[in-house]
């Protein structure tokens, strides 16, 4: 029973990203709209057969840019998670495998990154850089390194002593080659499935930024600054306000649900 | 108990060092001069020169650095560049809104949380199990500006029973302090609450297996009893931790919050400070968001060791 439920969110885990995939992907074919072309006859106009989800304070069709919203958003988490992952993991097995005083400068660095709570790190990081669809990225990986790097410490603390680790050692294969082609594949699971959960907070984080303007500029659409230039029209144009943020949601929810299934699939425990 | 105490505070002191460098690097990170950055354009010469002097910025950037620490430590903040006032008041005054906001979120989200994991636990694998589980979920998916957008539209628009924005301090008017409470603390309470009803559930699961619940049960006891204080007891640990952790990310969630209802807490102070490209503010608010942060986690440490004896040793 618990597989096959597991196996039912997996699925609906994957339909649902599949969705915002498919949209980022197909976002020009999809609509007969330009995402930034003002339409001034149309301005704040209802959801209706030409605008299925209504459009903005310039005309603009909020299908579309829904539509195209998703390729920023799925564009800066994946940016992100792999480059965080990458640096991270690399940075964790290397604390991990040295130790001593390689570990500790590495992991105190990485406490210091957690002293931020994520969003306000975020936040400043994109504040004192300037606003920009690179400098979001930047930010979201930079606050996501620590929890890379502790889970594949963690892991390389383990994987280190392991007998074929030892084997090799004894051979004489050098820490490089030890750590990238005996560790690193060995700690990945762990990272992939802490990589969809953060895919998951990426999106979110990206979609704060942007509603505070701290994102990608307009007049480029992002669910974020979609939903920060609908709080003007709440009274006048309710559904400004409710399909971006409901993008946000199915595709956050999309990577929780693949995340959280991973995870279950992944840990032993549940066997 | 003593030195545990002394020995977790030591260990705080190198990881705010690290987030003092953090956040001076951050306003050296700012396109262009730092002390046009901090004084405005339209500063005088003379302000230049002193504020030029005072962060020794002629000298290699380690003494700059110290040069700042040294004036933040004695408090001095410097002043807001679009209002001239001094920082560390604005600071002190944003702060109690924001505490109101967070202790309103956590009792909120406990009041959800606690019952709908325990039910989740002791009902597992059942349809409400499950119903519990998944809704936990989309709390944890639902941006959160999103949710206020939609409290906004319902309670404020639609049937307007509610305040959509503004503070009202609870000295002044305690009714209308809690109007205009609601909506904020449902937006951040909810997320929390998936957060911590995920780790209910799952302690929960984990210690009515255990044999004191089984021993428990075979005397008899109530079946309330055996949930709330033999098992639910000892499932509060790994609760009061997470929602220490959780709480101090709260912190960053207070910023949209705050946004999105203008309730005028450190969140908003921030985000109105970016952009009025407000950098003594921003420092500030940054600083002092850090430092309870980090607060926040030595205290969860402390209630965590007081509620299991156990951990002190270790």
């Amino acid at each position: 029973m618990r597989a096959l439920l597991a196996n039912r969110r997996a699925a609906l885990g994957a339909l649902l990203v599949g969705l915002a995939a498919f949209a980022a992907l197909f976002a020009p074919f999809l609509t007969p709209f330009g995402p930034d072309k003002p339409d001034f006859t149309a301005i704040l106009s209802g959801p209706s057969a030409t605008h299925l989800l209504g459009t903005d304070d310039l005309g603009r069709d909020m299908l579309t840019r829904t539509l195209y919203g998703a390729r920023v958003s799925l564009l800066v988490g994946f940016l992100s998670v792999a480059s965080s992952l990458v640096i991270g993991a690399m940075l964790g097995a290397v604390a991990g495998y040295a130790g001593r005083w390689t570990d500790a400068v590495i992991m105190r660095l990485m406490d210091v990154i957690f002293a931020f709570p994520s969003v306000l790190l975020a936040l400043a990081i994109t504040a004192a850089l300037g606003p920009s669809l690179t400098n979001a990225i930047l930010a979201i990986a930079v606050v996501n390194l620590p929890v890379f790097a502790r889970i594949a410490r963690a892991q390389t603390l383990v994987v280190r002593s392991l007998d074929f680790v030892e084997a090799k050692r004894a051979l004489g294969f050098g820490p490089v080659n030890i750590l990238l082609r005996t560790v690193l594949p060995n700690i990945t699971a762990p990272l992939i499935v802490q990589g969809s959960l953060l895919f998951a907070m990426a999106i979110i984080t990206e979609s704060y930024l942007s509603f505070l303007g701290l994102g990608a500029q307009p007049p480029t659409a992002t669910w974020g600054n979609m939903l920060r230039n609908s709080i003007a029209f709440l009274d006048l144009a309710p559904w400004m306000a409710w399909f971006s943020g409901l993008a946000i949601f199915v595709s956050v929810l999309g990577f929780n649900l693949l995340g959280d299934a991973l995870r279950d699939a992944l840990d032993p425990r549940n066997n | 108990m003593a030195g545990f105490l002394v020995l977790r505070i030591a260990s705080l002191i190198p990881i705010l060092i690290g987030a003092s460098v953090v956040v001076f690097l951050l306003t050296r990170l700012i396109p262009g001069d730092p002390v046009l950055a901090l004084l405005g354009m339209e500063a005088t010469d003379e302000a230049i020169e002193a504020l030029r002097i005072r962060f020794a910025l002629d000298q290699p950037m380690p003494i700059q650095y110290l040069a700042w620490l040294g004036s933040i430590l004695t408090g001095d903040f410097g002043r807001s560049i679009q209002s001239g006032r001094e920082v560390f008041p604005m600071l002190t005054e944003a702060f109690l809104p924001t505490v109101w906001l967070s202790l309103a979120a956590t009792a909120v989200s406990l009041a959800i949380a606690i019952p709908a994991g325990v039910i989740a636990a002791t009902r597992r694998d059942t349809a409400a199990d499950y119903s519990v589980s998944f809704i936990a979920l989309c709390g944890l998916s639902m941006p959160s500006f999103w949710l206020g957008v939609l409290l906004i539209l319902a309670f404020s628009i639609h049937v307007p029973i509610l305040p959509a924005s503004g503070y009202v301090p609870p000295g002044d008017d305690f009714l209308g302090f809690l109007r205009h409470l609601v909506l904020p603390a449902l937006t951040l309470g909810t997320a929390l609450a998936a957060a911590v009803m995920r780790m209910t559930r799952s302690t929960m699961l984990e210690v009515l297996d255990a044999d004191y619940v089984r021993t428990a049960r075979a005397k008899g006891l109530r079946q309330r009893t055996v949930i709330w204080r033999h098992a639910f007891g000892n499932a509060q640990i790994p609760i009061v931790t997470l929602l220490g952790i959780q709480f101090g990310q709260l912190l960053g969630g207070v910023v949209i919050t705050e946004t999105v209802f203008s309730w005028p807490g450190i969140g908003k102070l921030t985000v109105d400070a970016i952009f009025a490209r407000d950098y003594p503010v921003v420092q500030g608010a940054v600083l002092l968001t850090a430092g309870l942060f980090v607060l926040l986690n030595l205290l969860t440490d402390v209630l965590y060791t007081l509620i299991d004896p156990r951990l002190r040793l270790s």
